[in-house]
């Protein structure tokens, strides 16, 4: 059957077809919805949700180990997280096929960089396939699992963003039988002591040049001969961007096998053409190779190196050809993603940025939809990092400002997923080198940003069972924090008393920490009833107070507040702010 | 590849463009099209700028163009059709939903809400102004903007009777349960718009 699908679709799909038992991931776009598509497939699949990447990373190699085809997934950054068993992974093999599907974001749309993890198949000397539509992360996760077991290696699936979010027409199959390899302990090579270690090192050396003879010979590298004067070498998303560009007239290498590069194939391809690009996203990853082998080739030198391409960006690059369109008489003005209306977090975010006027109080973020309380009106994140780097870098901060005699004070304040990720091992941070930081987790009981996932603190599994709820609270007071205060965000004075008494209580030189929770307003599975707030426009005397708590629902119209009926869910936040009173809730 | 067409969607974040984009692919894949849609999504919060642009004809490559490329435009807002003018081809139509939602960057006072947008566009695109807040509200719920415009949208492509396409069957298979009504009160509105 043909079906739209988005690339993570495709590759879940392809997981399943291709026998696939095991998967594991934290939550990361754009790779979240592979994980997403699996519970589907709960008769044959089992999946979850791990604390964070390197966990998942492991418990995916686990499985593989135990003799079942499984997989990891996630974004790039959350590479960077599992790097550790990967480089080791590679060195041990594998029993059951174990595929890596990793998730680059060029153009950062929704991360904290922009990097090419290409490289990573590269310095950790394992295969790397890079599908160029959703029809081919189905059919690629299949041979990815062949290479697995043929080679004896991990095999890295790398995608990006327009490959994982884009929708084209996928032919669906059958289930293939994969049976249990059933477990028969290997020390030698499951054991990565230096002895080990040493062998396998020189098994991987030859696995490159074993795989890179597969690549040369693999039909996922081909090329399609049309005209010899332009040769394109092209992979990804590349491939049909180049195909608008150049049209019929050219010809093309097709990689889909990136890793080790088929430079014979290549080599042959560019004999017969006259002039060969290299189009490619991010770095120059094909280029270098290719130019390595001594083949020339024209590539970064016009192509930019970073940012999305398209047919336009290449078109321009290339050829100096400008579009034709039109401008108008008006200035959009900017519409950044904001807290949404009915956040949980703003009253946290409201309270932390009307006490902290004066800049008392340094404000360490992480990575969440909190982040955003960067912007105006708030103003109160002051540094973002990494995931669960919130605790650690306010630790920091911290130290500085007890060696230089400073009494500014710290706050830590991270998401209750982001707490899960390796948050708590920042509060751990905290506890024991005795830093004057005051850990605040704003639990909106999901994963907010990717879209709403479980996590260890929320109950539920990635395969809807019921989980046991590991506590904020009790971590924290377990490495030391003697005074937790927990706290509804969205009422404003309990917010404020929070703020105090744990402000209070780091000057008595006590561990305090604030847990801000109320659900998030999106939540699907939470019973949440919408509500809706209204100005009084006889009593709004225009001081613009409620436009302080930056929800978009409300704006100024002439010199009364307004609320849009389309987005207000009735939280009250406004109305608690306003001096003349002039908002209340109305029935709906 | 002449026979490709662009549709481009810009809206903000939870009016719906998503939802509508699937029913839009799922639709042009049932009426015969090779059909590719672009997306970014992941940013789960309400209140930004999002577009998708959707390619369909007989063999599509690319998902994504550049600029003064799109055939067709919808925005979902009226100043969000001034913020994607430059991916639109010279003279495009563009459906604008004559809707305003202020962003945040104009309640902090950073900036300014362009009062003219719709004459600004009008001036330069071949463009038609639905009431889609009034039309939806009619029908019995404002947040069914969305398929009003999807109505509007595929009435304009001569798609809204394809005989291959039950398009109410793909909005019904495409919203809960409870919403499925008015819904497809809000899709005919549009197409009879």
């Amino acid at each position: 059957m043909k079906k739209m699908m988005t690339g993570n679709e495709a590759l879940a799909r392809g997981f399943y077809e291709a026998g696939g038992r095991f998967a594991s991931a934290y939550p990361g776009t754009p790779s979240t919805e592979i994980l997403e598509n699996l519970p589907q497939y709960r008769d044959s699949i089992y999946c979850e949700w791990a604390p964070n990447e390197k966990v998942a990373y492991e418990a995916a190699y686990g499985a593989s180990i135990a003799g079942v085809r499984s997989l990891v997934t996630m974004k790039h950054v959350g590479l960077n997280v599992a790097a550790d068993p990967l480089f080791t992974a590679a060195y041990n093999g594998v029993t059951g096929g174990f595929v890596m599907a990793v998730a680059d974001d060029p153009s950062i749309h929704s991360s904290q960089n922009e990097q090419d993890s290409r490289h990573y198949a590269k310095s950790s000397k394992i295969a790397m396939l890079e599908p160029s539509d959703s029809a081919e992360c189905k059919k690629f996760m299949a041979e990815a699992m062949h290479i697995s077991e043929t080679f004896d290696t991990p095999v890295m699936i790398r995608v990006t963003t327009r490959i994982c979010h884009s929708k084209s027409a996928v032919e669906t199959g059958e289930r293939a039988d994969v049976p249990w390899k059933v477990y028969k302990p290997d020390i030698p090579k499951y054991v990565a002591t230096p002895a080990n270690a040493t062998k396998h090192r020189q098994k991987v050396e030859q696995r490159l040049i074993d795989l890179e003879k597969y690549s040369n010979e693999s039909p996922l590298n081909f090329a399609e001969m049309g005209g010899t004067d332009v040769g394109v070498v092209c992979a990804s998303v590349s491939r049909p961007y180049a195909k608008e560009v150049f049209g019929e007239d050219a010809s093309y290498f097709n990689v889909g096998m990136s890793w080790p590069m088929p430079i014979e194939s290549i080599r042959a391809f560019a004999a017969k053409v006259k002039t060969l690009y290299v189009i490619e996203e991010l770095d120059p990853f094909m280029e270098v190779a290719i130019k390595a082998a001594g083949i020339d080739c024209i590539g970064k030198a016009k192509i930019p190196p970073m940012g999305e391409l398209n047919p336009q960006v290449i078109n321009g690059a290339l050829f100096g050809v400008q579009p034709d369109f039109k401008t108008v008489d008006a200035v959009a003005a900017p519409r950044p993603p904001v807290l949404c209306a009915g956040c949980s977090h703003r009253g946290f975010f409201y309270t932390i940025a009307k006490n902290n006027k004066d800049g008392k109080y340094v404000i360490c973020g992480d990575i969440g939809c909190y982040t955003l309380a960067c912007n105006p009106p708030f103003n109160t994140i002051e540094t973002c990092v990494c995931m669960g780097g919130g605790f650690s870098v306010a630790a920091g901060m911290a130290k500085v400002f007890e060696l230089e005699g400073d009494d500014r004070i710290v706050f830590g304040v991270l998401g209750d997923s982001t707490y899960m990720h390796n948050g708590i091992v920042g509060a751990i941070e905290i506890a024991y080198n005795n830093s004057r930081v005051i850990p605040c987790v704003v639990d909106n009981s999901t994963t907010g940003m990717t879209g709403h996932q479980d996590h260890p603190g929320t109950g539920r599994t990635l395969m809807g069972d019921t989980a046991n709820i590991i506590s904020i609270e009790g971590t924290l007071k377990s490495v030391g924090f003697e005074k937790v205060f927990t706290v509804d965000p969205q009422d404003l004075a309990a917010m404020q008393a929070a703020l105090d008494g744990a402000v209070a209580a780091i000057k008595a030189g006590e561990r305090s920490a604030i847990v801000a929770r109320r659900p998030c307003v999106l939540v699907k599975t939470r019973k949440f009833e919408r509500g809706l707030c209204e100005v009084d426009a006889d009593k709004c005397v225009g001081c613009k107070l409620c436009t302080k708590v930056g929800c978009p629902a409300i704006a100024m119209s002439g010199k009364k507040a307004q609320i849009d009926i389309t987005l207000c869910v009735g939280c009250t936040v406004c109305a608690q702010v306003c001096p003349a009173d002039a908002i209340t809730t109305v029935e709906v | 590849m002449s026979d490709v067409k662009t549709i481009l969607l810009c809206a903000v974040g939870g009016q719906g463009a998503i939802l509508t984009s699937n029913i839009l692919t799922d639709g042009l894949l049932k009426a015969g099209f090779d059909v590719k849609m672009s997306e970014v999504h992941g940013m789960a919060q309400r209140g930004g700028s999002v577009t998708t642009q959707i390619r369909y004809g007989k063999k599509v490559h690319s998902a994504l163009l550049g600029n003064g490329q799109a055939d067709i435009g919808v925005a979902f807002e009226r100043m969000e059709a001034v913020r994607y003018t430059s991916l639109m081809k010279p003279g495009a139509r563009f459906i604008v939903n004559d809707f305003r939602l202020t962003p945040m960057s104009v309640a902090v006072g950073a900036a300014e809400y362009p009062e003219n947008a719709i004459a600004a566009v009008s001036a330069v695109f071949d463009t038609v102004v639905v009431p889609a807040a009034d039309i939806a509200t009619e029908v019995g719920n404002v947040r069914t903007m969305n398929l009003v415009l999807l109505g509007a949208l595929l009435k304009e492509l001569g798609l809204a009777d394809n005989p291959d396409v039950d398009w109410e069957e793909v909005i019904a298979s495409a919203v809960p349960e409870k919403l499925r009504d008015v819904n497809i009160k809000a899709f005919r509105a549009g197409v009879g718009f």
